[in-house]
């Protein structure tokens, strides 16, 4: 049976792991490959990397830390962040990333998103999409630029929509970081999740605001997501992976031992 | 020992190279078919679309080597499907991929069965009887899957693997061998895979 996915996600900056709450305040975590080799050990089933600089700093991921994060795991991972073109993707996957995953660069165009399926197939191509519940309408808008919080935009583009739209596209996974929750440990928003699984045929991965093992439990159990993603919680120590994957098996959730 | 991993021109070769590193080996990547007559062990990677790896293997005429091989080869993802007859994975349009013919089966789209997504990506539980590639894995031991399509059961199948549909997730047949999954993210039970194929 397909197990579901415990994904730490580690938010790079400047070439260490960075944690910010709600996209803000970013605190030093540790090294990169000191971190993806601790979580491979810990059970961890993939990896995500995010330059959370890269899109809006219109610069490229620094390309020789996947290399190395290459070399030390042997598990999957995903590396985010400013790639722009089919020849960032390229050398990326060249280094020994599994999948990349775009956000900005696919608003800004959404035939990359194409381009890079056709060109790589569409298990490579994870497309990640900010969302943000809008508190008075309730309505879920996606947000651009948002690892840098001065340029972060609103896009008329609702959630929904575009979950569709990036599956035309031919994206062959999506992450949907759900921004009210991100760094906030209350749970992640089971309304929005199980409202875009409904609309998703697609692997899923659900992120932004765990805070407790239950919470990793209700994204699979009561939205049904392929994974769960999530940085402090295990960056801070607050849950050990082993811990995490024992209270879901207990709980009747299917995980890899 | 001579471990080749022939290069078709599609894939992510580097992850492969590097898995059979964190094992001690030093492998040659090459698109040259004298390599591969050379190799002692053969390893066909294969990432993107059958039509692509195909396509490859001709332009760098590449089929007569890899098909006359004697020594132990090991296909992985679409490696391991483009050992059988052909593939219905086209390019948009096309009729079936040819593909090299060494085991007789056809390479099909797995089902979309309700709730079920696609790709099939993520750890699965691969069902074997503990010989050959899986000798002192556990039966029922998780790997890492990558794919919309997948092969048959067929008389040369020696893994299991349920998505929907049963399929084959391992194969051997004689000196020719193939994975559906990749050993080389499958953490230590896709490493004991690997060092058992480079000790048969």
């Amino acid at each position: 049976m397909l197990a579901r996915r415990i994904i730490p996600c580690l938010d790079v900056r400047e070439g260490v792991v960075v944690k910010g709450v709600q996209f803000r305040n970013h605190e030093v975590m540790g090294s990169i490959v000191d971190l993806a080799r601790r979580y491979a050990e810990e059970g961890a089933d993939e990896l995500v990397f995010y330059d959370i600089t890269a899109s809006s700093d219109g610069r490229r991921v620094d390309k020789s830390w996947v290399a190395r994060v290459a070399e030390v795991i042997d598990i999957p991972f995903a590396v985010a962040g400013g790639i722009r073109s089919v020849e960032d993707a390229r050398q990326i996957l060249a280094h020994g990333a599994d999948k990349i995953s775009i956000n900005s660069p696919a608003l800004e165009d959404p035939s990359l998103i194409t381009r890079l399926a056709d060109r790589f197939g569409v298990q490579c191509v994870v497309v990640g999409i900010d969302s943000y519940r809008d508190p008075a309408s309730g309505e879920c808008l996606v947000k651009q630029y948002t690892g840098d919080v001065s340029r972060t935009i609103t896009t008329s583009r609702r959630t929904l929509d575009w979950v569709e739209e990036a599956q035309r596209r031919g994206a062959g996974e999506i992450t949907l970081n759900m921004m009210n929750q991100d760094g906030m440990r209350q749970g992640y928003d089971l309304g929005q999740l199980s409202a875009v699984r409904e609309r998703c045929a697609v692997p899923l991965i659900a992120s932004g605001g765990a805070g407790a093992m239950e919470h990793f439990r209700d994204a699979f159990r009561e939205a049904g997501v392929d994974g769960a993603l999530a940085a402090s919680v295990f960056h801070k120590r607050t849950i050990a992976i082993p811990d995490l994957k024992a209270y879901l098996r207990k709980e009747g959730v299917c995980v890899r031992d | 020992m001579k471990l080749v991993i022939i290069d078709t021109g599609s894939a992510n070769l580097n992850s492969v190279a590097q898995a059979l590193r964190r094992l001690g080996e030093e492998p040659r990547i090459s698109s040259d078919p004298a390599d591969i007559k050379a190799a002692d062990r053969l390893i066909l990677p294969g990432v993107g679309t059958a039509a692509a790896v195909m396509g490859g293997v001709e332009r760098l005429r590449l089929r007569e080597a890899i098909t006359s091989a004697t020594c132990p080869l090991l296909g992985i993802c679409l490696g391991e499907q483009i050992l059988a007859s052909r593939s219905l994975e086209s390019a948009a349009g096309e009729g079936p991929v040819e593909c090299l013919g060494i085991i007789k089966g056809e390479v099909a789209p797995l089902p979309r069965a309700a709730g079920l997504t696609l790709p099939h990506m993520g750890w699965n539980t691969v069902s074997h009887d503990g010989t050959g590639l899986f000798a002192g894995i556990p039966d029922g031991a998780y790997f890492y899957f990558v794919h919309s399509y997948a092969l048959p059961v067929l008389p040369e199948t020696c893994g299991r693997t349920t998505y929907g549909v049963e399929f084959t997730s391992a194969l051997a047949k004689g000196n020719f061998m193939g994975v559906q999954f990749h050993p080389e993210k499958s953490g230590r039970h896709g490493a004991a895979l690997l060092r058992n194929f480079l000790s048969l």
